[in-house]
């Protein structure tokens, strides 16, 4: 009955105007075209510019590309030296950042998504957390400055927890941000089966969120990987060949700054391998990294 | 109790059920007494007073938010989980009342295991999602370990179609073999009772029915108890069959007598269909 009413009540309607539903189909068309050529154009401008960076990379840093780069240490102007305490400060200092920062990274993301809720703790150290996470660099590279280099000197170590501090706050947000994907559902089974919050968390929550909390340290590299104004005056860079971790340590985007702008022309070569290297050093380990994620069936 | 399988009440008659269950109830395994249980200030349960008959199944019914999903959760204390929500009265396991505080919830929860709507398998492999809540409680060999995996995988009628593949995801599985894998962990960890929360609502009929099968399997060994809308469900698995309402536990009885001879009007008109 009331079936037959509500047809009544359609058929009472003005009937639809053809001429008006083409108008306003071929609106939606044009509009629809308008937004697409947007879209593609705001790519290709994005894409030409990652573009050109990897193309004057290539061109200006692949030439200066050889044996020596990774073999012989920086040598005054002229003197044919290389890369090889940047390059291997810059991979102590980036692991030091890494392995200290990630673990405290973990467990704060961890309180926030798992025990902190809306407390005023837990939205404290979010806006704080936040906050660090757009800090100046160079701030941060004061800030170590003040706390260990004043009156004990340079040194790697300092570098490395310069690093350390950008580390955290960007593993934190990942983290939080991956936990808080997994479903109420997966921890109440793991509770139901009577293990206890902490366990469920580390046994089934980081396993589920492993993707996700990688990719975030993943992140957390390859920022500090060209870091250069935490590294200024922490551990201000070193000519000669150093392992010491209480010296002053060498490091890529160190040796960056102080060759590119230098008058030899043999400097500013390295300078350009160096960027080249730190590139695709972070690519490489990017791509290793998703490989290695790849889920396995 | 009494056993309520005289002439059938031609309004309370649904057609195609046949409760087959057995007209006698067991001692209780679970004896609920006076329970209260409030979500904040909102009173969810008010005073419950019900037993769970031992290796027998209850099945409990009643419209969304009538606080059934809420009682199986009070029975495993999973409400501690939630501040804000909290239970008074008494919930007896062998004369302990369980939901005192005081009481080891993570050993509690091994006793009484839970199954829910959905299924969650861990995104561990198959293997580990059984050995898992195993480990939480026991230290097995590696071989003791492999026998409880098949012996709960088997009990679950799971084991024929995953023993080639215990190492792969259990994530992989199909909707009604992860429903089947989260029943084989809950067993895994010999429980005493199991509580099943619409343990088939997101599956398939053939599921479904693999999984009643299973319940009515169990049984001899377990004290079941299971939520579900599902009249049907209710009166082919259960022994003993619990109608809720807007909080109240409005009649219980054999799944025969409350299918066949309700005492409540409201039974009834539930039942048949008329609301909920």
């Amino acid at each position: 009955m009331s079936g037959v009413a509500s047809i009544a009540a359609v058929a009472g309607q003005p009937a639809r105007d053809p001429g008006v539903a083409n108008r306003l189909s071929r609106n939606r068309k044009r509009s629809n075209r308008v937004a697409t050529v947007l879209c593609i154009a705001a790519t290709v401008v994005a894409l030409a510019f990652l573009a050109s960076i990897i193309f004057t990379l290539l061109r200006l840093g692949f030439g200066g590309l050889s044996l020596t780069v990774f073999t012989s240490v920086t040598k005054p102007a002229g003197g044919n030296g290389g890369l090889l305490n940047p390059i291997v400060g810059s991979l102590i200092q980036t692991a030091i950042g890494t392995a200290v920062g990630t673990p405290i990274g973990i467990l704060v993301g961890t309180y926030l998504s798992e025990y902190a809720g809306k407390s005023i703790l837990g939205n404290a150290v979010r806006f704080v957390s936040d906050v660090l996470l757009s800090a100046p660099s160079i701030l941060i590279g004061l800030f170590i400055y003040e706390l260990f280099v004043n009156g004990r000197g340079y040194s790697g170590i300092a570098g490395g927890l310069a690093l350390s501090v950008i580390v955290i706050p960007i593993v934190v947000r990942t983290t939080e941000d991956m936990l808080k994907l997994i479903p109420t559902s997966l921890r109440e089974a793991a509770v139901a089966l009577g293990a206890p919050k902490w366990k469920a968390i580390v046994l089934i929550c980081y396993r589920a969120a492993l993707d996700g909390i990688t990719t975030g340290v993943l992140l957390a590299v390859a920022r500090i990987a060209g870091e250069t104004a935490p590294l200024l005056f922490t551990s201000l860079g070193n000519d000669n060949w150093s392992l010491a971790l209480d010296k002053p340590m060498s490091s890529l985007p160190l040796a960056i700054y102080k060759y590119a702008g230098s008058p030899a022309d043999d400097w500013v070569q390295l300078a350009w391998v160096g960027a080249l290297l730190i590139t695709f050093g972070v690519l490489a380990l990017n791509v290793v990294a998703r490989v290695a994620l790849r889920p396995r069936r | 109790m009494s056993a309520t399988t005289s002439a059938t009440d031609e309004k309370a008659n649904v057609g195609p059920m046949t409760a087959r269950s057995s007209a006698a109830l067991n001692a209780p395994r679970i004896a609920i007494k006076g329970l209260d249980f409030y979500y904040g200030a909102n009173k969810a349960l008010k005073s419950i007073s019900l037993d769970l008959p031992d290796k027998q199944v209850t099945g409990m019914i009643g419209p969304s938010g009538c606080g059934k999903s809420t009682l199986l959760r009070v029975l495993n204390r999973m409400y501690d989980l939630y501040p804000g929500q909290r239970a008074t009265g008494e919930v007896l396991m062998d004369d302990n009342n369980i939901i005192a505080s005081g009481v080891d919830v993570n050993q509690l929860r091994s006793r009484i295991g839970m199954v829910f709507q959905k299924p969650t398998p861990f995104p561990l492999s198959i293997y580990d999602n059984i050995s898992f809540g195993v480990n939480l409680h026991e230290r097995l060999s590696k071989s003791a370990m492999d026998e409880r995996v098949e012996w709960s995988l088997s009990r679950a009628a799971l084991w024929d179609e995953v023993k080639d593949r215990l190492n792969t995801s259990a994530t992989g599985l199909s909707g009604g073999q992860q429903q089947r894998l989260c029943i084989a962990r809950t067993i895994a960890t010999r429980p005493e009772v199991i509580l099943l929360d619409e343990p088939t609502s997101a599956l398939d009929p053939i599921s479904t029915l693999k999984i009643e099968e299973l319940i009515d399997e169990l049984k001899t060994e377990f004290t079941i108890a299971i939520v579900t809308h599902n009249m049907q469900q209710a009166a082919r698995c259960a022994d003993q069959v619990a109608f809720f309402f807007l909080g109240e536990l409005i009649e219980v009885g054999t799944a025969t007598q409350i299918f066949t001879a309700p005492r409540q009007k409201r039974t009834q008109e539930y039942i048949t269909g008329r609301f909920g």
